[in-house]
């Protein structure tokens, strides 16, 4: 090989770049969110598989149905409860720790919603 | 139609995985077997192209030069187009690479009556390129957050940035949208102009309808069919763990996305994408212009090539030389030789 | 050849359906075969030519024969095919760039109308994209897995006699300028793929006359007109009567083969003989008699422009040895080279690494101005426009610009000198200190953008005439917007091939432009001790102010 010198080195490089999700895992056991769930509840206003893909598009509809269309502000599950339509009053009454609950997934997977930004976290004593 | 056999291809590979992500062990196959196998083949194609280009030397220092050289020492040199040093090809290369310097000098040429000759500026070529490959770039690095445990540091500024416009329930990613509108304008120019669509080939329309696929199934899979991004994080970290597994339930949209990305990871080393490594290698560019000032060595040069000998060239016209005055190394015999020309054919040197 | 009248050429190059006139080919361009007929090919190297190199070089030229281009038997050697497949493994191992060069193209197209002869022609196999896609489609086919596997779907195909013929063809009709390479996003230069395709051609005695056989010339004369050692000094000191004629001076220093000189100073050959290269010539000698420069000339030694580079790279290193081999026998300091375009660059990139490192020269000094050259402290030879321009600065050369009034000038890059050396700015400050009239063509035809006059590469001859007009159409044209904005009336350049070319381009497409090198202009100004009252420049033709 001519110019192994840099050829080489260079591939070291690539090889390197290429497999960084390798080695920076290396060693490191992968730590699973575990949200925290509501002890007193056993379902949500949706099934868990809608709420894992789909709780973001939900909160959004709800805002736009009240904000922007007045629409209701109270919804009923499929077994008949009815609940707030809500992220503090609603969602965070149950899943009461932003912590425990939320940033479990978000921080997992780097994702970071605006909520935050207008909505308060509200305290266990507020409720 | 050379288009229409990329389509199919595409089309045919969509519905492969559409097919096998539904059979029982369908989603291992297309989420755990065949990624490894496709990055396996990547890693390991990329180094074998490398290595066999460097397995050839590079025998004449032969940069195209395109700019003033490093002559007198009141000329300006154009160090990054002509340059004569190591830091100066460094240079180079870096526009080249990071910039697309000499797609930058694109022109377009007309003719016009007269005849005219006119070459206007051309930049767009340029301009979506650069955007494309930039865009990639991106996307390639962001989805660095689902194969790091935790999150690796240099995701969230670039999270940030990309989706700074902050639309959407996910967060619209402003690089997966420039990826496709570039890649449609590199698709459609090929289809459009018409030189280009005579010297493209199935090879040129496939990777950039794959990679089209490749971003539509994701932008899909983000904003329209979702997925359970744990459940996808899970298998992600567990495959740069080696210890992939899928737990829980993942849309079908995904296993297209994985299976796509794995077919462009496997095409590539035996495609012209390998242009990625050919760049740097190219002996055009990634020399310097330094070639009366430092010696550079062809390993194959034969010193048995020999020019044909003054000696041999004195013998041939003494005569002539010394009637007409010109010095020799031999003098002519007493005797006058015969009078005689020989033509080209009768010597030769060996 | 039946050439085309130049004023039927400007309606055919923007009327006649071609890719470059908004044509669209209905063809995929394998299925568009490559058909000769006369105009269109140059004339295959006589037998006996062949034979020379052959015998000089074995197994490189193939074998020696008669063979007529428009026929369907080239008679090739049985197994030609095989001859081209190995010859092809053998380059992809020795050079590093073809191999790059035929995996990394993407077919973005930035090349396509950056070719003159594309521009010219229209043809779209004159794109330098599928120009070197004519050899990329036989290199997947027999060396890429794709190639392999998919065949024609990876744009893969066998070698054919219809491929030969394409190759022949097209890779005759590049003069390796390598203006696609400033363009290609990964400086594919298509000058290396044409060089190859050219070395795999003589492998099967594919060829032409008009480079083998001056290529034959060099070898044995030391020029490529066969000029032997006596006629080659008579036609040089005949000049001396015309510098006289014009200067009232006689040059004395004017010598040849003289051992002992400081410099040894290679030259074009043409530029003894032809017209205007003889004046570049007076040019040069005017010059050294003006400063006192210790030279001397070397009839064994005389041709600096390499036909073998139009060849293959070891018919190259053996033409190009002879430089050494003459500057150790006359025991000089260092090489001065004329105006030679392809001269320079072998000079430039190719002569250290064949025949080098020169140990018995020395890192080159001008005697005169004492500028050490360490640009050329390798190779030890420099260009006579750098060598110009360092006496020009340091106040050297009594210089009446006013002599060259009669002269609007522009300057034309050589493709050479331009892409494969970098010598841009020593000619423009040598015109502009020896000319009062100097304006530059349009920028994207200089510089490391210029164009080719259309006829380099040993193409220079008479058989393809209207394709080299085509050809040299883009620098003409460019011409053209001088000559009628500023009224230039002279063309420079630095390329013995130029100057010839040239010529017969403005002839055609732009009567009223001449041609001169830029050592011309330079003998024109210099003020010659003891020189008569100047009324004429070196052509005899009237100074400005001295017409009547």
């Amino acid at each position: 090989m001519y110019g192994s010198g840099r050829v080489i080195p260079s591939l070291i490089v690539f090889v390197g770049l290429m497999t960084f999700a390798i080695w920076y895992n290396a060693g490191k056991a992968q730590q699973l969110p575990d949200p925290e769930k509501p002890a007193e509840y056993e379902e949500c206003v949706r099934d868990t598989q809608f709420m894992r893909k789909s709780h973001m598009v939900l909160l959004h509809e709800w805002r736009d149905d009240i904000l922007r269309k007045s629409g209701q502000r109270t919804g009923v599950t499929a077994s008949g409860l009815r609940y707030d339509r809500s992220l503090q009053k609603g969602c965070m009454n149950c899943h009461d720790d932003r912590k425990k609950f939320c940033d479990e997934c978000h921080d997992y997977a780097a994702v970071t919603p605006d909520c935050w930004g207008c909505h308060l976290e509200p305290t266990k004593e507020a409720r | 139609m050379r288009v229409l056999k990329a389509l199919i291809a595409v089309v045919a590979l969509i519905l492969v995985a559409l097919v096998v992500a539904q059979v029982p062990g369908g989603q291992s196959l297309l989420g755990i077997v065949l990624p490894y196998l496709a990055f396996a083949i990547f890693l390991g194609g990329f180094i074998y192209k490398v290595v066999e280009w460097a397995r050839s030397p590079v025998p004449f220092r032969i940069p195209t030069t395109c700019g003033q050289e490093n002559s007198l020492p009141w000329i300006k040199q154009n160090k990054l187009d002509c340059p004569s040093t190591k830091a100066g090809v460094v240079g180079r290369m870096a526009l080249e690479i990071l910039l697309f310097r000499s797609l930058f000098r694109n022109t377009r040429a007309s003719i016009h009556d007269g005849p005219k000759l006119a070459y206007g500026s051309n930049k767009w070529l340029w301009l979506f390129a650069l955007l494309f490959h930039y865009s990639f770039l991106v996307i390639v690095l962001r989805h660095m957050r689902l194969f790091t445990d935790p999150v690796a540091s240099f995701i969230l500024p670039l999270e940030f940035i990309d989706g700074f416009l902050e639309v959407g329930a996910t967060t619209i990613y402003q690089s997966s949208f420039i990826l496709l509108a570039a890649v449609t304008f590199l698709f459609l120019r090929r289809l459009v102009r018409p030189y280009l669509r005579y010297i493209s080939l199935p090879a040129d329309y496939f990777p950039l309808l794959l990679i089209f696929a490749i971003g539509l199934s994701g932008i899909l899979m983000r904003h329209v069919f979702r997925t359970d991004v744990v459940t996808v994080k899970e298998l992600a970290v567990g495959l740069a763990t080696f210890s992939p597994s899928i737990n829980g339930e993942i849309g079908v949209i995904f296993f297209v996305h994985i299976f796509l990305v794995s077919v462009l990871m496997a095409y590539f080393p035996f495609s012209k994408l390998m242009h990625l490594g050919g760049i740097f290698m190219s002996p055009t560019r990634n020399m310097a212009n330094n070639n009366r000032m430092v010696h550079h060595v062809n390993p194959w040069n034969d010193p048995k090539i020999k020019p044909h000998t003054y000696a041999a060239y004195e013998d041939e016209f003494r005569e002539f030389m010394v009637d007409a005055g010109l010095p020799v190394e031999k003098e002519l015999p007493a005797a006058a030789p015969e009078e005689k020309v020989p033509a080209a054919e009768e010597t030769t040197d060996k | 050849m039946a050439d085309t009248k130049a004023a039927e050429m400007k309606l055919k190059v923007v009327r006649e359906p071609s890719l470059m006139t908004g044509a669209v080919p209905t063809h995929n361009w394998w299925d568009v075969e490559a058909i000769f007929k006369p105009g269109n090919y140059c004339y295959p190297a006589k037998k006996s030519i062949a034979e020379y190199h052959g015998k000089n070089l074995p197994g490189l030229f193939g074998e020696p024969r008669d063979w007529e281009v428009e026929s369907d038997d080239w008679k090739l050697p049985e197994n030609w095919k095989e001859i081209i497949i190995n010859g092809i493994k053998e380059r992809l191992d020795k050079f590093r760039s073809l191999r790059i060069f035929m995996d990394c193209c993407v077919r973005c197209g930035a090349c396509a109308d950056k070719c003159h002869f594309f521009l010219g022609t229209g043809d779209p196999k004159n794109m330098p994209v599928l120009r070197a896609e004519l050899f990329r489609s036989v290199y997947r086919n027999d060396f890429t897995l794709a190639g392999k596997i998919l065949g024609e779907i990876a744009g893969a195909r066998p070698m054919t006699f219809k491929v030969l013929k394409e190759w022949f063809m097209y890779f005759y009709q590049c003069t390796e300028c390598r203006r696609c390479s400033v363009f290609c996003p990964y400086g594919i230069d298509t000058a290396e793929v044409t060089m190859m395709g050219r070395e795999l051609l003589h492998l099967v005695g594919v060829n032409t006359n008009w480079i083998l056989e001056p290529a034959a010339n060099s070898n044995r004369t030391g020029n490529h007109l066969g000029l032997q050692p006596h006629t080659f000094k008579e036609n040089a000191e005949f000049l001396l009567d015309d510098i006289e004629e014009a200067t009232g001076v006689r040059l004395q220093n004017l010598n040849f083969n003289r051992k002992g000189a400081e410099v040894l100073f290679v030259i074009p050959s043409a530029d003894v003989f032809a017209d205007p290269g003889i004046f570049t010539f007076m040019g040069y000698i005017l010059l050294f008699e003006h400063i006192g420069l210790d030279y001397t000339i070397s009839t064994y030694s005389s041709e600096g422009g390499n036909f073998g580079l139009f060849t293959n790279n070891q018919l190259m290193k053996k033409l190009n040895g002879k430089m050494y081999a003459e500057a150790k026998r006359l025991g000089v300091k260092w090489i001065l080279g004329g105006e030679c375009g392809h001269m320079w660059r072998v000079v430039h990139q190719y002569m250290g690494t064949m025949n080098g490192p020169p140990d018995f020269l020395e890192t080159p000094r001008s005697p005169i101005t004492g500028t050490v050259f360490e640009n050329a402290a390798s190779t030890k030879m420099v260009h006579i426009s750098e060598f110009t321009a360092d006496l020009i600065k340091n106040n050297r050369l009594k210089i009446d610009k006013s002599r060259n009034d009669h002269r609007v000038v522009t300057y034309h890059d050589s493709c050479n000198t331009a892409r494969g050396m970098g010598l841009m700015e020593e000619p423009r400050y040598i015109l502009n200190s020896v000319c009062n009239n100097y304006y530059e063509m349009p920028e994207n035809t200089i510089r490391e953008k210029t164009f080719c006059c259309g006829s380099g590469t040993g193409l220079n001859t008479g058989e393809i005439m209207d394709l080299r007009m085509r050809a040299g159409l883009p620098r003409a044209n460019a011409v053209k917007y001088v000559a009628e904005r500023h009224g230039v009336n002279m063309l420079s350049c630095v390329c013995a091939i130029d100057r010839a070319t040239l010529l017969t381009l403005n002839t055609y497409w732009n009567p009223e432009v001449a041609v001169c090198g830029v050592s011309e202009l330079v003998g024109n100004a210099l003020i010659m001790e003891g020189e008569k009252k100047r009324e004429t420049d070196l052509r005899a033709e009237p100074l400005a102010g001295m017409e009547g």
